[in-house]
């Protein structure tokens, strides 16, 4: 009777999980993961890109050294910076990475903008094939992060509502993740001086 | 706020799973109001009609005829799937953000190959944007993407040649993608009619189980019901119970099993034997009547790969 009771009921519990959200959240996380595979990957993409500006925009804007230093260094900051998975658990990691990457983004707009003084710089097929990869790129970097932050909704929504915080309290106890803020200052468009 | 944090706090003491409940139903109703709010301000995205979709009546009717029919042939050798969309203005909104809204909810190339290629092009604003299908960005780059919209669509656009713009980028993209896929032999099915999921056969054979067993003997039926509510239950028929809802299947799966079933199938048959199941009508009954031969687009993904440019 009581190996009975025991095979009715071990069944019972650990079916009991499936409708309590385990799988749910876990299938979640792995969306959170997955999209910030593609964050990084894209961000990368547009640190692979930026020596060869560089050295295109320097061969026709020599003395606007200022701001391709300014490039470079926020490129090797970037550079610097702790990947992987562990990024989107540490919130400190995840800020210092949204920093790092968020003055690459406005030294870069900075270089565009400087560039747009040079009409050679501007009609040198090169540079046009590279304004182009840029802008590709930058598309990419927007669209991973918008669906980087749905992917962070879906799973803080499913680790939040009972009974899945029940599950996620008592067993996984995965962390809230946090989805990407807008950058400070990003709604300011930058100021052209002639 | 101090009235606030006293609430809180008791209610952290009698009423905790009632406490997370409440704010998990708060944040989804501001999740679901944002999501509202988001959408409302941006351009609607309009339905697809076939690979030209020309919104903005910038094509001639016998140009958009033959482009149409390429780009099948195109589909059918290669299954890579181009399309066009014209519109009339963006409305002020950005032209990335409408593209991959479009390209999203239209699902431009096939599922897992990601073969899809749309270009868009808004008339008042001036504005192009090729929208290029993950499995297509290797060959169809950002660069080459931004070169066609340069060299080959803008130089035309200026002219005030429209169909020649659009029929020449169209075949740069197809020459850079061809070979790059190859269509299935099998002729392929779309979207309309899948295959039931395991779930629906399961539910449906348990169903006939549960009949089958009622119409013996009502004991038998209940305990047969009694079992096959809570596994279908298991198998995510009802998400978002509990464990102890599904204490509450057991009970109502036996009354379904041995009352309400014999008692909904004697009066069935009573009625002449009209016993209609919706046989395979479980797919997600896409409408595509295939007039003309378009099958409609086959989910393909897009990661934001592409260019845009201007005239």
């Amino acid at each position: 009777m009581k190996r009975l009771l025991q095979l009715i009921v071990f069944p019972m519990l650990l079916f009991g999980l499936v409708g309590c959200g385990y799988n749910t959240i876990q299938t979640n996380d792995e969306a959170v993961i997955a999209a910030w595979g593609d964050v990084e990957a894209s961000y990368q993409r547009r640190a692979d890109l930026i020596p060869n500006l560089v050295e295109v925009v320097k061969a026709y804007a020599a003395h606007e050294k200022e701001t391709l230093t300014a490039v470079t260094e926020a490129r090797s900051k970037v550079g610097k910076l702790q990947i992987g998975s562990d990024v989107i658990n540490n919130p400190a990691a995840m800020s210092q990475f949204q920093a790092a990457q968020g003055s690459l983004s406005s030294a870069l707009s900075r270089l565009m903008v400087v560039v747009e003084r040079y009409p050679d710089l501007k009609a040198n097929q090169n540079f046009r094939d590279l304004q182009h990869q840029l802008e590709g790129t930058e598309n990419r970097i927007n669209v991973a992060r918008v669906r980087f932050n749905d992917a962070v909704r879906i799973f803080n929504t499913s680790i939040r509502t009972f009974p899945n915080n029940l599950t996620n309290k008592f067993l996984l106890q995965l962390p809230r993740r946090e989805p990407f803020k807008a950058e400070a200052g990003a709604e300011k468009a930058p100021a052209v001086k002639f | 706020m101090g009235h606030f944090t006293y609430y809180w706090h008791s209610s952290r003491n009698h009423l905790q799973g009632r406490a997370g409940l409440l704010r998990g139903v708060l944040l989804l109703f501001l999740m679901v109001n944002f999501w509202f709010a988001a959408s409302a301000f941006a351009l609607e995205v309009p339905g697809y009609r076939g690979y030209i979709n020309d919104y903005a009546e910038m094509i001639s009717p016998q140009e958009e005829a033959r482009l149409e029919r390429a780009l099948q042939s195109f589909d059918l050798t290669d299954s890579t799937q181009v399309a066009v969309l014209t519109i009339p203005s963006l409305e002020g909104g950005a032209l990335e953000d409408f593209s991959i809204r479009t390209v999203d909810k239209w699902g431009i190339g096939q599922k897992g190959k990601d073969n899809g290629v749309l270009l868009l092009i808004a008339k008042k604003e001036r504005k192009i944007r090729i929208e290029v299908g993950r499995g297509l960005e290797g060959v169809l780059t950002d660069l080459l993407s931004g070169r066609i919209i340069d060299d080959i669509i803008t130089p035309s656009f200026k002219a005030g040649q429209y169909d020649q713009g659009i029929e020449s980028g169209l075949a740069a993209i197809i020459q850079a993608t061809r070979g790059e896929f190859k269509a299935d032999s099998i002729p392929r099915r779309r979207r309309h009619r899948d295959e039931p999921s395991p779930l629906f056969k399961f539910l449906f054979f348990g169903f006939a189980a549960v009949a089958f067993l009622a119409s013996i003997s009502r004991p038998l039926g209940m305990v047969a019901g009694g079992l096959l509510f809570p596994l279908a239950f298991l198998f995510g028929l009802f998400p978002g119970f509990g464990l102890l809802a599904l204490l509450l299947f057991i009970p109502g799966g036996a009354l379904f099993g041995g009352l309400l079933l014999p008692m909904i199938l004697a009066n069935f048959f009573r009625g002449g034997g009209g016993f209609y199941m919706g046989s395979g009508g479980f797919g997600r009954g896409g409408g595509f009547s295939s007039s003309g031969g378009f099958g409609g687009f086959g989910g393909g993904g897009f990661g934001g790969g592409g260019a845009s440019g201007g005239w």
